[in-house]
């Protein structure tokens, strides 16, 4: 079943097609990782789906809620994790989750059992009567997570949530967004981070200018682009050309970054020998994500 | 324009929250200033000024200065204090992705300036009486009077603060807008010491309209001319609180 369904979802700033004609699907309970470089329209995308930025053209529905006419009710079940941080600072830690559950009309001692479940479970319980400018940046964001779950959404959308965490906030945030999946929470997951995506997401889709250029399991879309493993070959200036040649012969999808070849989709029985002189100069790894990424969006910068 | 729900009630008690919180930050400056302003042009000045039928230079301005700063409280709120809620700590944004709408968070914002009038009114008023300078007991309604008073003007302040392009634009605001009014509403002296056309300026300033509503609750003396006093009150708040939901709504969901 779906749970969010855009249908030929666009958005036009000025001169500039920031969401162009989208068609997504996000099944309930999945985790679904949106990537792409910035600037990609990810986050207008999002901004469209938490019904706080009106399509130019197309429609979305949340949950069975056509967000046109029912934006109130899409919003009551979807929790918000925003990439800047948008605390109140002119509120304690506490009160910022208090006052954010009144605003989904969440009666007050609800709202406090749930405000200090909440926080405990984000490790921050000691810091309830803290104030804003108090916090760590790490403590920032996982409170900006914290109040996202304030509602128990069924629908959790996180736009970078990770951002600026050390490793062990990194893991504990992984580790809580795991813990709401098994929970039965869909989550729709903004990120830059291809180890996040790898690790979270049951679907990604990577979008860039726009548009969702491919879309599916990370495994499928490595295997698919990237295959299971990838060449790093370091070819001297001499070399290069003939290395070039070689690979091209060979029929190999490659792709030369800095001084760097990498080649794709190469399998465990085809061998590297007779690309360069010395061995060493040719590292084999596993595909990630990382190197769909690039190929599918290139390596230059994007803005 | 889409209405406002009941919702906007929660970005008021946000407000309210905060502002008991810090109150002493602000609140004691914003009382202390009317009452020094008072006792110097009221004692001060009204030494020097007699007044055609024998009343008190500081009972003359009583009724204005409630009214002006009851005025500042709402205009302060909602330009300065919204726009650092809407622009520095994204407030906004982080209240309409929940159930509320722009309209409710723009409706809340207003209800809680025009709260700060009805506070300041109220205090100026209370303070006022202990000097016994409101003789009469008409001017119990002088607090809704704030209030609607504070509606117009915050519905006014988000207007402009919703095209602000930066916070020093309510520099112009104040000086250009605010000020004159302080000084030609009729709060120091009455209209008729001015020329015609300021006479008739001053007539269609939000201000004005209001002093001479408080002047006659205080006073309780009245004249036909404050229903006409009261409809242009009515009218603007209504004018301007719908306008701004409507440019409120354009600049916060791009």
């Amino acid at each position: 079943m779906f749970i969010i369904k855009t249908r030929n979802l666009t958005k036009k700033f000025k001169d500039l097609l920031a969401v162009d004609d989208v068609n997504l699907e996000v099944e309930k309970g999945e985790c679904f990782g949106l990537l792409g470089p910035n600037g990609a329209g990810k986050t207008s995308l999002i901004r469209m789906i938490t019904a706080v930025s009106p399509p130019t053209r197309g429609d979305i529905q949340v949950l069975g809620n056509d967000l046109k006419t029912h934006a109130r009710q899409a919003k009551a079940i979807l929790g918000v994790v925003p990439q800047l941080d948008n605390l109140d600072p002119d509120l304690t830690v506490l009160q910022n989750l208090m006052t954010f559950a009144r605003y989904f009309n969440i009666p007050k001692n609800e709202a406090r059992r749930r405000s200090m479940e909440i926080l405990s479970l984000f490790e921050l319980g000691n810091k309830r009567n803290s104030h804003i400018k108090e916090l760590s940046g790490g403590m920032k964001r996982r409170l900006l997570i914290a109040r996202g779950l304030i509602n128990l959404p069924q629908i959790v959308v996180l736009d970078e949530p990770t951002i600026g965490l050390d490793p062990q906030g990194k893991y504990l945030v992984w580790d809580k967004l795991a813990e709401l999946k098994s929970q039965g929470v869909t989550q729709l997951l903004c990120t830059q981070n291809m180890e996040e995506a790898t690790v979270l997401c049951d679907r990604v889709a990577i979008m860039h200018q726009g548009k969702i250029l491919s879309l599916g399991t990370p495994q499928g879309l490595i295997a698919q682009y990237a295959g299971s493993e990838v060449w790093e070959i370091e070819p001297t200036a001499e070399e290069r050309d003939k290395t070039v040649k070689e690979l091209e012969s060979r029929g190999l999808g490659f792709e030369e970054v800095g001084g760097k070849i990498h080649v794709f989709q190469v399998e465990g029985s085809q061998v590297s020998r007779g690309l360069v002189k010395s061995p060493e100069r040719v590292r084999r790894r596993p595909a990630t994500l990382e190197d769909v990424f690039f190929r599918l969006t290139g390596r230059s910068l994007a803005e | 324009m889409k209405p406002f729900s009941w919702r906007s009630i929660r970005v008021w008690q946000r407000n309210r929250d905060v502002f008991f919180r810090l109150w002493h930050s602000e609140a004691p400056g914003s009382i202390a200033e009317p009452v020094i302003i008072l006792l110097a042009m009221g004692l001060g000045l009204g030494a020097y000024v007699g007044l055609v039928d024998g009343q008190k230079y500081i009972e003359f301005i009583a009724p204005g200065i409630i009214a002006s700063y009851a005025m500042f409280s709402a205009s302060f709120e909602c330009t300065y204090g919204s726009y650092i809620r809407m622009e520095y700590q994204k407030t906004y944004d982080a209240i309409i992705a929940t159930p509320l709408s722009v309209e409710d968070v723009i409706a809340g914002e207003i209800f809680w300036g025009a709260t700060r009038s009805l506070m300041t009114g109220t205090l100026i008023l209370a303070i006022a009486a202990i000097f016994q300078l409101i003789p009469s007991l008409w001017a119990l309604l002088i607090p809704p009077l704030a209030f609607l008073e504070g509606l117009m003007f915050a519905s006014i302040a988000i207007l402009f603060t919703s095209l602000a392009p930066a916070i020093y634009s309510f520099n112009y605001y104040f000086t250009l807008f605010i000020t004159p009014m302080f000084f030609f509403g009729g709060v120091f002296f009455p209209l008729s010491s001015f020329p015609e056309i300021v006479q008739t300026l001053s007539w269609i300033v939000p201000l004005t309209p209001v002093v001479h509503l408080s002047r006659a609750l205080t006073s309780g003396e009245f004249h036909i001319g404050l229903l006409w006093a009261l409809a242009l009150i009515v009218g603007l708040t209504a004018l301007f609180f719908s306008i701004s939901l409507v440019t409120m709504r354009r600049r916060l969901t791009v």
